[in-house]
Formats: structure tokens, sequence, C-alpha cells
């Protein structure tokens, strides 16, 4: 079981068990211009990074965003939940597939504050840093972060709409929805985000027992999709 | 034009909490029913454990007539209303029960006689000014049979603490007398919910398991809750959930004298020559009907209750069916949910599969069970705590001050370990209606149908923010003595009365014309074959959830209407 696998596992060690590390496999369509690393996207099969499930997962496509865009996205969750010494993050999870895949659907209505949002805050990050978003360190990543999340950016010529705190605040809220929910909705990959909680999973029934065992310390977690047959 | 269908005995607007309830006992009286419900059938398979659906996205709401009709808000008759947020009720065989948090309460004998008690303790220059708060035309022990009734019938479990006179201190020492116990034990506690009933009782309070529309055991071919942690916003997959779909009106159809017609939008109710109701107007899709009866009972939810009767004109009600008082409308008030309290424990909660209505009560700073004599308010407040997470909100949740940033590697530790760590308290407030505070029709804002929503204009008052001030002190005395290293209070604010899922007043009932749309039967002061079913007759809101006092009165008018049928239909 998934949920025996030791907690502490360097990203690293992750990319290399979901066969990953260096791999340029992350989704079709040309990548032409972004660097090696750049391609290490994490599409993160079927349950495969921790070895839950044996079948490899097809690599995703892109439903809403184009390629930079998505790219700039991906940047951005990775550091609102990072992967660090605690675990994987949100861009292990697949929290911007979620986000691609509802901006065509229930988020649609504000698909293209993220188009504007995304470019903003790309060229904020060229104005102010010389560099594009995602060629930042992460410590560089961050202070864009911050400078969005706290207004400072918002009248700099960077093209936000409104403010880029609200633009910061929508895409940390997609992206815990993205990190927590059921992995029906594509992200929470191999139940990342329920594990970062200690979340024990969703369960169609807690008996005494199982409430007692939780207490206890002893309920294992429960890795199912609500919508797995 | 409407096609005139064949009369009925008695046609009910909305199948929901009330109306759902009030067929069984038409039916089983022997009157023929057709009951008229904008939504549609759900069941059990409709509901998943599944956040995303059922909280981020407020499906219920969201899809539904009643969001449609959502109404505007502004604190005073001086501003311009705006129609902002959402509006948690839905349309379905059933209502809101489906989703809703299943707290089964009865209001207190306090809650009944508000001005007489209050004047009788402390002297009538204690009653806040502008309020025109009313004495009920019955007291608590006019209701009782018809909680007991309703608890019976539908399936509440929860834990008696006075029946007949005796107190039990497992229960609610204040509670007004029960004929008997609960048709079934409480839900089942937790370990912190334990351990905060003993924090309680170590301040000398009195706590106690809060009682649901929920079973707690298998009863009447239903089972018991099965603590999955999806009930809030949610609706029951197993079916353990009490409301009308599961309980009355299965039973109604099954004697063939219910007749449900669904995705019906009611538009207005028709008068004949005399002033009495004829009939209801709906719309199935663009076909028009007409559904004549002998008497009409309307049982949507408060605000389309006051509004069915605004737009109801005629030569004999020119300003709204039943309102030639000007009473429609008025005596509005909704309960204070401002002024939550928060608390981080330095321990993990274990409240990953709980429910809103598994939780430990203190009603000892509620109504008027604590003196008043130095304190420059009345009423109080239900303090609550409950057992209920997910984990998008609980990823969500505050840092309490304790980290600088809600994102990165410092906040995501925080939430790692903080998760299950967090409680937030429910605490229900007195509020009282005031002159000028209550609904009409909106000018401009319309639904789908081009018809004015209704207006809401109302604050809260200085008894109301005094209530939620004191009671914050003492749900913190509470946290802190359960050993939470952090606690948080919201504001006690006044901002604008807007659209709520605790909503009263509009058509009160009392004895008095002049005050009030219906008597102390429910049925209307003008035309006597109306009745009006809901929190809309209510004129106090007492400390706690309205269904089961709506469900119990809803259950006495229409039993009121079958006992006196040739007298009420003429």
């Amino acid at each position: 079981m998934s949920d025996e696998q030791p907690r502490k596992i360097s990203r690293r060690e992750m990319l290399k068990s979901a066969g990953l590390a260096g791999a340029a496999v992350a989704f079709p369509g040309t990548l032409a211009g972004t660097t090696p690393e750049k391609t290490a996207l994490p599409v993160l099969g079927e349950g495969t990074a921790r070895g839950a499930r044996s079948a490899a997962a097809p690599p995703r496509a892109l439903q809403t965003l184009t390629v930079a865009e998505f790219e700039i996205l991906t940047a951005i969750v990775a550091r609102i939940i990072p992967a660090d010494e605690l675990g994987p993050g949100a861009r292990e999870a697949g929290a911007m597939y979620y986000i691609d895949r509802e901006l065509g659907g229930a988020l649609s209505g504000q698909k293209e504050a993220y188009q504007i949002g995304l470019a903003a805050l790309d060229r904020y990050s060229r104005y102010s840093r010389g560099r594009p978003f995602v060629e930042l360190s992460e410590t560089e990543q961050d202070s864009v972060l911050i400078d969005c999340q706290g207004g400072s950016a918002t009248n700099t010529g960077a093209g936000f709409a409104g403010s880029s705190g609200q633009f910061f605040n929508m895409i940390r809220s997609h992206t815990l929805q993205g990190t927590f929910s059921d992995p029906y909705y594509g992200g929470n990959q191999d139940f990342i985000g329920w594990d970062l909680l200690r979340y024990p999973g969703v369960r169609t029934g807690v008996s005494a027992t199982d409430q007692a065992r939780m207490e206890a310390q002893e309920l294992p977690p429960n890795h199912r999709s609500a919508y797995e047959r | 034009m409407a096609r005139r269908l064949q009369e009925t005995d008695v046609v009910i607007v909305g199948l929901g909490a009330v109306g759902g309830l009030a067929t069984l006992p038409l039916v089983e009286a022997g009157l023929q029913v057709v009951g008229l419900e904008a939504g549609t059938w759900l069941s059990r398979h409709d509901f998943v454990p599944d956040e995303i659906r059922n909280n981020t996205r407020d499906w219920p709401m969201l899809v539904q007539k009643a969001y449609l009709e959502r109404p505007t808000s502004r604190a005073t008759a001086a501003q311009n209303a705006n129609r902002v947020g959402g509006h948690p009720m839905m349309n379905a065989v059933g209502g809101t029960t489906w989703h809703y948090w299943a707290q089964a309460w009865r209001l207190n004998p306090w809650d009944f006689r508000v001005v007489s008690e209050t004047t009788r303790r402390y002297g009538a220059s204690r009653i806040p000014a502008g309020s025109t708060v009313e004495d009920w035309p019955f007291g608590y022990e006019e209701l009782e049979p018809y909680y007991d009734r309703v608890e019976r019938e539908t399936g509440v479990s929860g834990q008696a603490g006075n029946v007949q006179g005796t107190i039990d201190p497992r229960g609610n020492p204040f509670e007004g007398p029960r004929r008997r116990e609960f048709p079934m034990p409480p839900l089942r506690g937790t370990a912190f919910l334990e351990h905060m009933a003993e924090s309680a009782r170590s301040l000398g309070w009195k706590p106690f398991p809060g009682p649901a529309s929920i079973n707690s055991e298998a009863y009447d071919g239903r089972p018991g809750c099965v603590y999955h942690g999806f009930c809030n916003m949610g609706g029951c997959h197993v079916d353990a959930k009490s409301g009308p779909h599961v309980t009355t009106i299965p039973k109604a159809l099954a004697t063939g004298r219910l007749t449900v017609v669904t995705r019906a939008h009611a538009t207005t109710i028709e008068v004949d020559g005399e002033g009495r109701v004829a009939g209801v107007n709906y719309l199935i899709g663009s076909n028009e009907y007409f559904q004549p009866a002998r008497a009409v009972l309307i049982a949507g939810y408060t605000y389309e209750n006051s509004r069915i009767l605004l737009t109801s004109t005629s030569p004999a009600y020119p300003i709204g069916l039943s309102n030639n008082h000007g009473q429609v409308g008025r005596h509005y008030f909704s309960h204070h949910q401002a002024g939550g309290v928060g608390a981080l424990f330095p321990f993990d909660l274990k409240s990953w599969y709980g429910l809103p209505a598994q939780g430990v009560a203190v009603d000892d700073f509620a109504d008027d069970n604590f003196d008043h004599s130095d304190l420059n308010f009345i009423g109080g407040g239900n303090l609550w705590v409950m057992s209920d997470r997910r984990p998008i909100s609980a990823a969500g949740v505050g840092s309490y001050g304790r980290i600088s940033r809600n994102w990165g590697s410092e906040w995501k530790a925080f939430i790692r370990d903080n998760a299950d760590r967090t409680s937030s308290s429910y605490i229900q407030k007195t509020t009282l209606p005031y002159e000028t505070n209550f609904l009409d029709l909106d000018p401009a804002a319309t639904d789908s149908l081009g018809m004015p929503v209704i207006r809401i204009t109302g604050q809260f008052k200085e008894n109301e923010v005094a209530i939620a001030n004191y009671v914050m002190d003492r749900m913190e005395e509470w946290y802190g003595e359960a050993g939470a290293i952090e606690v948080t209070r919201g504001g006690a604010g006044m901002g604008a009365m807007g659209p709520s899922t605790h909503a009263y007043g509009g058509t009160r009932m009392g004895d008095n014309p002049e005050t009030n749309v219906v008597d102390r039967w429910g049925f209307s002061h003008e035309a006597p074959n109306l009745g009006v079913l809901g929190a809309s007759v209510m004129g106090t809101s007492g400390a706690r959830n309205p269904t089961l006092t709506a469900q119990a009165l809803a259950w006495r008018t229409a039993q009121h209407l079958a006992e006196s049928w040739s007298s009420i239909v003429g």
C-alpha cells in the first residue's frame, strides 16, 4: 500500500520513482524555447509516483491554457505549496491540471483573469527581476509572489486587471482546491494533498470503531476517490 | 391562457421542510392535496462525499429557482439595496432539508413570552427601543404536542433535559418540559466533544448534546447516521437525515391522496369576489396552469412567502394578498450570525468525520437563563461546538497569527500540523424584530420571469451587538478552559442584514390583525382559507435553529385545517 511509503521523500527521488527525472514527457506539443529542466513538468501518472498503481498514465493534454501560461502557473503553484522536506507539494499533486481543466468548466468565468494575470505576472517578473518568472530562482519567485499578494505589483505597468493581490489570492484558492479536492477533479494526485493534512480519506461510513481507531492514531488513510467504484 | 385543472381540497406551495411535512396530517384526514414544488425529486444517489461539489461550488443553491430569486439587501431605507452573495436555500421535493445541518431545536418557553417575561422580571423599559416584538399568541405548552409529534413522525435524536418537569442533567436543563424522551438517543460523541463538555462543567456550566433531525440508530425503516463527514451542504447518501422527502411525503403518497407536481413555479394566488383564495397559478416551463383549491397553504421560504403575497394583487387586496393592514413583510429579522469564535488547540481534534449536528451545546447564556439585571441587553446566545471538517476548508484555515504568510514551506508545515487542530464555534443569538427592519418588493431587481424579488431592509441593533459581545466572551472562556492556545473572535458588526437561512417574519402570527398577518392557527386574518407555513410566521427567533419549530407550527396549522375544515373553507 502506498500509505506504507516513508513520509519523507525527496523531490528528486519522487520524480525518479515516477520515471520523470530529466525526462521530456510532459505533454503533446512543442516546448521549443524552454530549457530541458523546464520540460520535466511533473505529469504524475495515476498513482505511479508512489508505486500505488503500476500502469503508466497517458500524458495529460492542456484544455484551456497555452503551454507558456501553463508553465508559469505550474511554477506559481509549486511555490504556494512547495515540495520540500515535508514531502511533495501542489505541483506534484497536479494542482495546475485541476486549474487548467476547470477553467474550461466550472471556473470558466475566471479564464480571462488567468490569461491576463499570468501574462502580467511574467511581465512584472521581467521588468523587476530581469527574467521570465519560470527562469527565476525559487527565492526570486517567492519575492515576486510576495509583491503580487501584497499588491505592490498592481500599478507597475505590468497589466494586472484589478489588483495583483486579487490575482494571487485567486490562484492560491484554486491551488488549495486542486491539491486538497477529490482526485476526480484532476489534482491531489496520489492523495498527496490529503496525506499532507493527515486527512484519513473519504469513507462512505465511519463506525464508532473507526472513530476510536482514528483517535488512537491507528486508522490508515483510505486512498480512494469518492467516484472510484 | 392558463389551463384550469380539476379542483382539489388543498394546494400547498412548496414541498420543503414545512410544506412537505404538512402533507401528511392533511391526507391522513382524508383531504386531497396537490403539492407544487419548483424543484425536482432527488435521491440519496445525488449526494457524493465531494467537497468541491457540495461546499466549494454550493451546487444545491446555484442551479435553482431560489437562487434566481435571492433578495437584495440594505441596512436602512435611506440606502440603495444590493444583490450580493448567494442564498443557500434550494428547491427540491424535501427542499433545503436535503443539505441543511439538521439541528432540531425546540424554542425555550421564554421565547414565546419575551415581552411579558422581560416586563415581569426587569420592567417594560428593557424592551429595546423600536422593537415590534410581541408575545406569541400562545405559550410553549401549546406547541409541545406538535413538537413531540414531529420528533416522532420524522425521527429526531437527542438527550432530554426536562421530562414532565423532571430535570435530567445529561440534557438541557433550560428546555421546556417534554412529555417523554426523544425517540432516539443523541448522535454519538467524540473524544474532543467530551473534552469540551468536561471543560464546560468545570466552569460550572451545563453542557449537553444537541438535538438532530438525523437518525442516531435505525428508525422507521431508515438507517442511522454513518458519520462520513459530508453532511454539511451535502445531503445524506443513506437517508439518515429526516427530511420530508424520506419521511412524511412517501407516507402521504402511499394514501393516494397526495399529488406531487415538480418543476412547478408558482406565480400568484387567485382570489374570488369575496376575498377568499381560489387557487394557485403556476408555470411548468412556459406552460401556464391554474390549480383551483378550497384552501391554499403557502410554504415557501420566508422571502418567498412574503413575495407571493405581495405580487398577488387583486381588487380585494390592492397592495398584496392578506395585506390590507400593511403587515406583509413587517417584523422581519434573521439570526445575528456574525461574532463567531475560533480556537487553535495543541492537539489533534480528530474531527474529520463529524457533522455539524454532532456537537456539544451550552444554553446557560441563552434566552433569560441568566440574570440580565446588570446587563444592557435582553436575550442571549446558545454556544455550540461541533465536529465538522473537510480537507479544502481545513487547509484554508487561518494561521492565528503564528506565521506571516499563508503559502510556502512555513505555511505548509503549519497546516500539516494544525489542519485538525482548529475549532469554530457556532453561536446563535436572540434577534428581535424592529420597526425599521422589513421586507418589500425591490423596485428594480427581478427574477428569471421578470417578477420583482424581495428587498431586505434591515440591520442588527444595539441589543443584538451587546448579546454578541457578551456571548463571545463566554465562548472565549470555554475554549480557554479547554486548553486552546490561540483564540480569535469575529466582529459583532452592524452591517446590512443580508439573505439568511434563518430568516423570520413577514407574515407574523398573532391575535391582533393590526400587527399580524396570520391568526394563532396560521390562517390569514383577511383571507380565511389561506394558511401560511414556515418561520415567516414566527415572531421571535430564540437562540437556536428554526426548522423544528416551523415544522411543529406547520403540523398544527395543517391539523387545524383538517379539523376545522367546514368553518375554514366555508
